[in-house]
């Protein structure tokens, strides 16, 4: 039993794993590319035949990135991660805690590099002037007597040996975080016409609505396009509604969402109606309306005695901007046909009285949805992939060991050193200190 | 002087210095080695100025971006990132002969900027998904690494020549370039380089497609392909770390990977469809 569980064990624990796993996925990726993934059944049908079809649907190749197999994969690799890591871990931290003070003596002279100098000082002096050489290079040592000597020990960096570690366990944090927001979020969508609100929000996963336990209001859609014809920008203005009253406002494009309470909302598309909102107050009496109206119709005010409606519309000298001629009536008769521009306001004036006019295109905003509490631990992992690839290439564990004996009537002073990566960055260090301690070895007050 | 005008004089500029380096490897002059790097400091030079003229040039033009998207500017970007990077790599490596196979790809980049078929070279204003910060951060970190892959395929192809031509008694021009070693080194080197802003590329365009459609990842065609690209990577630096892998095996798969690059910037813009479409013309 214990047999059995040990190879499933160093199955994984294995790096020639970790390469198959990685070079599968990498293969396995490019299928999705290259065939069109949550594409209707029959376009399959369509573009590959019935049989292959078949097969397709078999493999769930038309949602490859979620198919058992796929996801069979990635738990793989976290699985491989997470027993390598734990299999290595423990050697890797000895290294990062161990008693360097207590290595093997014998060992110091075998080390690359190292270099004995003799020097007729005392070995206490010695190891005073070993002890400033190291300082001065930005090494703070500790000491211990040793073997009827004294050996010196200065380390830079134990805990960047950690730094392939921080980058395997990112992965995993990503991973986490991925689950996380698949489990307890949701992502859907919404299309909310100008001047209306929601409470609901379909979902993209199973076409499910659910409530958001609050309301979005669509104040106004505004849509802007280059001279060249490209759109500029499009922009909705939100508010948030709790029972009823506004409790947040922000205009909305895409790039800058609205959140509220776990959701985002994210400026996604829009609709056009072939309609018009038109706001009429009559400025004597403070009346004020808004009507959605229809071109080429007549609309009556009710109870008071104006109608009004579009004539024709012109593109202005902004492409893709078109300004509307308006009729109006009113008990004083009918007015001079006037023009407006999309989304501007006018004053019409009468016998006596006037009006403001404003008119603009009906249109929905189309929101994306989404409720990600997993995000976070994205960007967590992400941050701490990008910080451990630094520390695992970059930085590196240095070591130096300064062992000072006393040899029939010469001092003889040991410099070893030790690096685990870029060896000819230390070796640098490493002279740097040994230049030092060779001249203050040398002198004799 | 305007911004194409001295896009036009980088083209001809890498060429020149391509044709110098390629010569220094062929005919071991010191000379032409050295006229190859001031050709080539002198283009970048120009260059850069290029790419501020054209940034310049869309806050005249009443846009103001940042000249980094669309194909046309990521390719200017590309050779530029190159040059740069190669550069440093003459500096700290102290060789000339690196330039004759990293160069080349910054010429050809120029070259397919200027001459490819439906590329557009005319400024023209962002569409809404790309209006955010993160577009520079984005566009940076993912061309600095294509950059550092580019010279670490031009090594790979450096390090099979020499060592093909190793195994033949004469070993000809192949004789002045440096010890497989230290080319070994290099590659290792600038692969490290390039797989650190990868990285940083993948992350910082999950984080903006996060704030500008609500989903950090979406298997889309690009993003998969940069995946891919990070996989193949991520295994040759393992296959080097744990399992003592050098020499013509890494060598092979940093021109592997190269192609990946390539498939990653060009392949899935031409061939495949997708949420990535703005580098397509």
């Amino acid at each position: 039993m214990s047999n059995k569980k040990n190879s499933i064990w160093s199955f994984f624990a294995s790096v020639k794993l970790v390469l198959f796993v990685l070079f599968l996925l990498a293969i396995a990726s490019v299928i999705g590319t290259v065939i069109p993934q949550k594409s209707p059944p029959d376009v399959y049908v369509r573009e590959f035949g019935e049989n292959m079809a078949r097969l397709f649907q078999i493999l769930d190749i038309p949602d490859m990135y979620n198919s058992w197999w796929f996801v069979s994969l990635l738990i793989m690799l976290a699985l491989n991660l997470t027993i390598c890591t734990i299999e290595r871990l423990p050697n890797v931290w000895r290294l990062v805690v161990q008693d360097n003070l207590a290595t093997d003596i014998d060992r110091l002279a075998t080390m690359r590099p190292s270099k004995e100098i003799l020097s007729s000082i005392s070995p206490e002096e010695a190891a005073n002037r070993a002890r400033a050489s190291l300082a001065e290079n930005g090494w703070k040592a500790k000491e211990v007597p040793r073997d009827s000597g004294i050996l010196l020990f200065a380390q830079k960096g134990p805990w960047t040996r950690l730094g392939v570690y921080m980058v395997h366990t990112s992965i995993l944090v990503i991973f986490a975080g991925s689950m996380i927001g698949s489990h307890f979020g949701y992502k859907g969508f919404v299309m909310i016409p100008e001047t209306r609100s929601t409470d609901t929000i379909e979902l993209f996963s199973n076409e499910e609505s659910i409530k958001l336990g609050f309301e979005v209001l669509c104040k106004r859609f505004t849509l802007t396009h280059y001279a060249n014809g490209a759109p500029k920008e499009f922009r909705s203005d939100l508010a948030i509604l709790e029972d009823g009253k506004e409790v947040l406002t922000k205009s909305i494009v895409v790039n800058d969402p609205l959140s509220y309470k776990g959701h985002t909302f994210y400026q996604s598309s829009y609709q056009s109606y072939k309609k018009f909102l038109v706001s009429l107050t009559d400025n004597q009496t403070k009346h004020a309306e808004l009507f959605l109206i229809e071109p080429g119709k007549e609309i009556k005010w009710p109870d008071k005695d104006v109608s009004f409606g579009i004539i024709n519309r012109e593109m202005t000298e902004t492409p893709l901007r078109f300004k509307y001629k308006i009729w109006l009536k009113d008990s004083t008769g009918v007015a001079e046909p006037f023009w407006i521009t999309d989304g501007d306001t006018t004053i019409v004036k009468r016998d006596g009285k006037d009006y403001t006019f404003a008119l603009k295109e009906f249109f929905a905003t189309g929101l994306q949805v989404t409720k990600d509490p997993g995000v976070w631990y994205v960007y967590i992992g992400c941050t701490l992939m990008l910080l451990g690839l630094m520390v695992a290439f970059f930085l590196s564990h240095r070591r130096i060991w300064v062992y000072i004996k006393k040899e029939d009537d010469k001092t003889s002073v040991l410099i070893s050193g030790n690096t685990n990566k870029n060896r000819p960055a230390f070796e640098k260090n490493f002279e740097a200190v040994n230049r030092s301690l060779d001249e203050k070895l040398k002198s004799h007050s | 002087m305007t911004s194409s005008q001295l896009f036009g004089i980088s083209t001809l500029g890498y060429l020149l210095a391509s044709a110098l380096y390629i010569a220094t490897l062929i005919f071991k002059t010191k000379k032409s080695g050295i006229a190859a790097s001031i050709v080539t400091l002198i283009t970048f030079l120009a260059q850069t100025a290029g790419i501020g003229l054209r940034w310049y040039e869309s806050y005249n033009m009443g846009m103001g971006h940042a000249p980094l998207s669309n194909m046309y500017e990521s390719l200017v970007f590309f050779s530029w990132a190159i040059v740069i990077f190669y550069l440093l790599l003459e500096v700290k490596f102290n060789n000339r002969l690196i330039g004759a196979f990293a160069i080349p790809f910054a010429f050809t980049s120029m070259a397919y900027a200027s001459f490819g078929t439906g590329i557009t070279q005319e400024i023209s204003p962002l569409i809404p998904a790309l209006q955010s910060n993160w577009l520079i951060a984005h566009v940076v970190t993912c061309f600095i690494g294509y950059a550092a892959f580019a010279v670490a395929c031009g090594l790979g192809c450096m390090y099979l020549m020499k060592s093909t031509a190793e195994d033949k008694p004469d070993a000809g021009l192949i004789g002045t370039l440096p010890d497989l070693s230290v080319i070994d080194d290099i590659i290792h080197k600038t692969i490290i380089f390039g797989f650190l802003w990868l990285s940083a590329g993948i992350i910082t365009g999950a984080i903006w497609a996060n704030s500008a459609w609500g989903t950090y990842w979406s298997w889309d065609p690009k993003e998969t392909w940069s995946l891919i690209t990070w996989f193949i990577y991520a295994a040759t630096l393992h296959a080097r770390f744990t399992r003592g892998w050098q020499g013509k095996r890494i060598a092979w798969l940093a021109i592997i990977g190269f192609l990946s690059v390539i498939f990653t910037y060009f392949g899935v813009n031409f061939l495949l469809s997708g949420l990535h479409s703005y580098g397509g013309s």
